[in-house]
């Protein structure tokens, strides 16, 4: 019986691939590590402090509102307003940077940062049914707090800060009397986003 | 620095083949300088893109990202350690064991002479 001869498995040599595809190959290979490992760092600075803005005018206006519905339509404007305004900022920074929305860290940030949000909608919805409007403002400051501070978890160190510093003041707010509510929301809608957005824009470019 | 000369040979760790490609490109003047082959090995290539765009990473976190073993990741690590690549730190969390590594000066400027050189091949293969 004779042997089949062995024919030896072995990797395609260097010098079948051409050295050109070889050299795209390995950039390739590193904006890949490098976009995979970086953090995301397209949280927009200015863009926070123009939201921190508008919710100092919203608390005013929202504070001369006569019955909670206006109030509350008051707030969910400005919050329409904010996510636009974020959203735009944060893709205009995320353009001009590295780390694109559809990069990893980017797609991985939104599904960190929507979650507590869209949970926050749906229970606006169910406690204004059930008459408890007071508990919007601990409710809103509690779940922002807490998508900033999962989405932040894959960006720079001061994000999951500035997201504590939210869930702070919602814990605040769960206990405080309910003539706080207006005072709170602008210290943390409007005077968190103001103050940690310039921290942001001058130490992460804008 | 006898590591990091040593780890200095020539493209594709085969003696001759950066004159093949002048000899190729007829550019001799413009050909790119010799290729660094401590970072030209993958998983090194991994690290090293990794730490440059982290201020540090753990040993874990680059295992996770690398998709590799200790062992492996052990081998590669000390080898760009012993370059002055990438500087290690060992502490305890408690009682456990954390490795941090980091990028260094040397490391980065690595880095970008490896950039360089990439794009210097593509240059000099379609001009």
């Amino acid at each position: 019986m004779s042997a089949r001869p062995v024919r030896p498995v072995r990797p395609i040599s260097d010098t079948e691939i051409p050295i050109q595809d070889r050299a795209l190959e390995n950039l390739r290979f590193i904006r890949d590590t490098m976009e995979h490992a970086g953090p995301f760092t397209a949280v927009p600075g200015w863009g926070g402090v123009a939201m921190g803005v508008t919710a100092l005018g919203a608390a005013l206006v929202a504070q001369a509102q006569p019955t909670p519905e206006r109030w509350l339509l008051a707030w969910i404007a400005e919050g329409w307003l904010a996510f636009a305004i974020g959203g735009v900022a944060m893709v205009r920074k995320a353009g001009l940077g590295s780390t694109p929305l559809t990069s990893r860290p980017g797609r991985r940030f939104v599904l960190a940062y929507a979650p507590p949000l869209l949970a926050g909608a749906l229970l606006t919805f169910a406690l204004y049914r059930a008459g408890l409007t007071g508990l919007l403002p601990a409710l809103w400051l509690l779940l922002y707090g807490t998508a900033v501070v999962t989405g932040g978890a894959l960006s720079v160190r001061v994000v999951p800060v500035m997201g504590t510093c939210f869930m702070v003041l919602g814990a605040i707010a769960l206990f405080a009397p309910v003539a706080w509510s207006n005072g709170l929301m602008a210290l943390g809608f409007g005077g968190l986003h103001i103050g940690f957005g310039i921290w942001i824009a001058r130490r992460y470019g804008g | 620095m006898a590591k990091s000369n040593a780890a200095r040979q020539t493209a594709g760790g085969k003696p001759g083949a950066s004159k093949r490609l002048e000899a190729i490109a007829g550019l001799k003047a413009a050909a790119p300088a010799e290729l660094d082959r401590l970072i030209h090995e993958r998983l090194r290539l991994g690290v090293v893109s990794a730490l440059a765009v982290n201020p540090s990473l753990s040993f874990n976190e680059l295992k996770a990202l690398l998709k590799t073993t200790d062992g492996n990741l052990s081998v590669h690590a000390r080898k760009l350690e012993d370059a002055g690549y990438v500087q290690c730190t060992k502490s305890f969390e408690g009682r456990t064991p954390r490795t941090e590594y980091r990028l260094t000066a040397a490391g980065r400027r690595a880095l970008e002479d490896y950039l360089e050189h990439m794009e210097g091949l593509i240059r000099m293969m379609r001009g």
